[in-house]
């Protein structure tokens, strides 16, 4: 395996933090809500806390891009990034309308967040395929 | 793009790391340049020029040359 830039180190860094900041706000909102103790107009507060490290993920993506400065690499992020929402976005469509029709149930906003990055892993399938390179 | 790079990549016994090292580039992009799956922009292609001593025309083929001879 080739080695890895320091761009891509510290972007992992950012990831690893970022996700134990994730569990350390999503498992206290569960257990506050889940026993009722999160009291009225907090309860929007403590709600979207969970939300603030995902989106600190994709800032650390879009760091980790104007940090590479290898631009074949940097290609293979891009590339990756444009599949992932072409694809979350494509099924959103989809699945909205088959959901407005009443074909399909109602499903969590966030599950496109994981349909996002269900979808790098194809662009990076995807990169293998034609530059012979995956990239992330 | 069609280019002479492995060629003068092996011409000095460097591997494919030892070029992305001096390049500051990795294995891959070395690779990926050599297959012709990647086209270097140009300050790299002119890092590559001046790694070699040589003018970027002896180092890549223009693809318009290479129509153009095919004719």
């Amino acid at each position: 395996m080739a080695a890895r830039s320091r761009a891509w180190v510290r972007y992992n860094w950012r990831v690893v933090w970022l996700s134990l900041v994730y569990c350390a706000f999503l498992i206290p909102a569960v257990y506050g809500f889940k026993h009722q103790l999160i009291p009225g107009a907090l309860q929007y507060f403590v709600a979207i806390l969970p939300a603030l490290p995902i989106i600190g993920i994709f800032g650390a993506m879009g760091r980790y891009l104007v940090e590479e400065q290898d631009e074949f690499v940097r290609m293979l992020m891009v590339r990756q990034t444009l599949w992932a929402s072409a694809f979350s976005l494509s099924f959103a469509t989809v699945y909205g309308f088959l959901s407005n029709f009443g074909l399909v149930g109602r499903a969590d906003g966030y599950w496109m967040v994981v349909l996002w990055f269900f979808g790098l892993g194809l662009g990076g399938i995807y990169n293998k395929l034609t530059l012979g390179a995956a990239g992330c | 793009m069609e280019n002479r790079l492995r060629l003068l990549r092996a011409e000095r016994n460097w591997s494919q790391q030892d070029l992305g090292q001096r390049l500051e580039v990795s294995r891959q992009s070395v690779n990926a340049i050599e297959t012709g799956k990647y086209d270097p922009s140009l300050p790299l292609a002119f890092r590559i020029a001046e790694l070699f001593d040589l003018p970027i025309e002896e180092i890549f083929v223009s693809p318009s040359t290479r129509s153009s001879k095919a004719i």
